[in-house]
């Protein structure tokens, strides 16, 4: 179990900056890096793990089937993480973080090979946990004073997130993110691998609007995946605490 | 001699059916498609040829005609800023028009040549530029299956330079966008609403299967009429 000691002791200098994750372990197990002796030649090589959903890949059926789960995990999660540790092993970008792949490949604009991976597969583990069985409803607390404070209300608020989710042309993400420097939220919409993070804001929240996050289920129908993600699968407490480990 | 300046312009003017008042904007509809939505398979299925025509197809033009009247609004008040902001709806639903258009063109059933190889001068000209077809193919799904987020993948024809080319394009724009005397000959869409429903995440088989229809007939009249 020398193994096993040497990951616990070297994935605690990998923990991640404060801001960026949920509270929930499950992100945390993400942004660690698992480490393998190579058999024999005694190299330490980093490699990410492709972490399963915070619940049963059916729990969100009928809103986002299980064989949705089974492509979009099993296949597109699975693959960006795959070929993301094939191109960063053995190269100067091996053994950094998650987040700092995604700062440092996306080369202010210009974004290098790796980038696409480090950051589809951030987006990706951050997507599953922004959702929940029985989600939806309406935040409370913290969250909905500053929502209702920086947009003016909440149904403001998902006016706006709901046209940036259907006016993203082509791939692309929409998000609900927290900005710093303005200590204020904001609705921002990014296309293909881009998220917040390379603007420098804090990501509270986000709808995947790849066609193949709702193509099974809702063919065309892009507005009608939004509005069920808002009704039906929304996690508010993840929203929540990230807000809180953002503000801390 | 300012009287006949006078009555020329006039003329002029009503030949172009010019009216000062209101000049109305083109619409645009729905092109049919030359064939039945399942004559395409196994290549490409029925399904996801009357979705991708009837649906995504239909909203590009629904929007593209809804972003033309507001520009026209917007012209016609002297709106700057607003003109501005419809380009990109204007970009991206006009060139979804463009391109769908194009695509069901150079689609064609089995049994109407669907997958024949270019005889004439098209066949030559790959044969010189590209040295096979197999090449074209090959270079054309490398791009497809590179292709990160959503674009086509095309097969041109540099008018000016009278020379082929392989280009992508991200989105929906078009193949004018990477240079202006480009003209499609061929188009693969390779958004994943083109094949997701059949080939799911497995973008190269679809890209492998496309070829089975793709309608070489059309790009050798596009070609041959471009070296006139």
């Amino acid at each position: 179990m020398a193994a096993t000691a040497s990951a616990n002791s070297l994935t605690s200098t990998f923990l991640p900056r404060q801001g960026v994750y949920g509270s929930s372990h499950q992100s945390i197990q993400l942004r660690t890096q698992k480490f393998a002796r190579k058999a024999g030649s005694g190299t330490i090589t980093a490699k990410f793990e492709l972490q399963p959903p915070p619940y049963p890949m059916d729990a969100l059926e009928p809103h986002m089937s299980s064989r949705t789960f089974e492509f979009h995990w099993g296949k597109h999660h699975r693959a960006y993480v795959d070929n993301l540790n094939k191109q960063i092993n053995g190269t100067e970008l091996d053994g950094k973080t998650l987040e700092d792949l995604i700062l440092v490949t996306y080369n202010k604009g210009a974004p290098l090979p790796a980038f696409n991976n480090a950051a589809q597969a951030w987006n990706h583990q951050f997507f599953w946990e922004s959702m929940k069985p029985n989600g939806g409803g309406e935040p409370s607390g913290e969250l909905l004073e500053l929502i209702n404070r920086d947009f003016g209300s909440y149904d403001t608020f998902v006016k706006e997130f709901k046209a940036a989710a259907a006016t993203q042309f082509g791939s692309g993400w929409a998000w609900l993110a927290y900005k710093p420097e303005e200590k204020k939220l904001a609705v921002v919409k990014t296309p293909n691998a881009e998220n917040p993070l390379v603007l420098g804001y804090t990501p509270l929240l986000t709808i995947d609007v790849w066609e193949h996050a709702y193509y099974l289920d809702f063919q065309n129908r892009r507005p009608d995946y939004i509005s069920i993600f808002m009704e039906k699968l929304v996690s508010w407490e993840a929203v929540s605490s990230r807000l809180k480990a953002a503000t801390a | 001699m300012a009287l006949r300046t006078i009555i020329t312009k006039r003329t002029l003017a009503g030949a172009l059916g010019f009216r000062q008042q209101h000049r109305s904007v083109q619409t645009f509809s729905l092109p049919d498609l030359p064939y039945d939505y399942g004559a395409l398979e196994p290549a490409i299925t029925g399904e996801i040829m009357q979705l991708h025509h009837q649906k995504h197809h239909q909203t590009y033009i629904t929007n593209y005609n809804k972003a033309l009247e507001q520009l026209h609004e917007a012209i016609t008040k002297g709106d700057t800023p607003t003109v501005a902001k419809l380009q990109s709806a204007i970009k991206f639903n006009g060139g979804g028009h463009i391109n769908h258009s194009v695509f069901w063109k150079n689609l064609a059933p089995v049994r109407d040549g669907g997958g024949e190889p270019p005889k004439g001068s098209l066949g030559s000209a790959i044969d010189i530029h590209f040295g096979s077809i197999e090449a074209v193919i090959q270079n054309m799904n490398a791009e497809g299956a590179a292709l990160q987020g959503s674009g086509w993948v095309w097969l041109g024809m540099d008018k000016e330079l009278k020379r082929l080319v392989i280009e992508i394009t991200s989105n929906q724009d078009p193949l004018v966008i990477k240079g202006p005397n480009l003209v499609p000959l061929l188009g693969i869409d390779v958004w994943e609403h083109a094949y997701y429903l059949q080939y799911k995440n497995v973008k190269p088989d679809y890209l492998k299967n496309i070829w089975k229809v793709m309608n070489w007939k059309y790009a050798s009249e596009v070609y041959e009429k471009e070296c006139r």
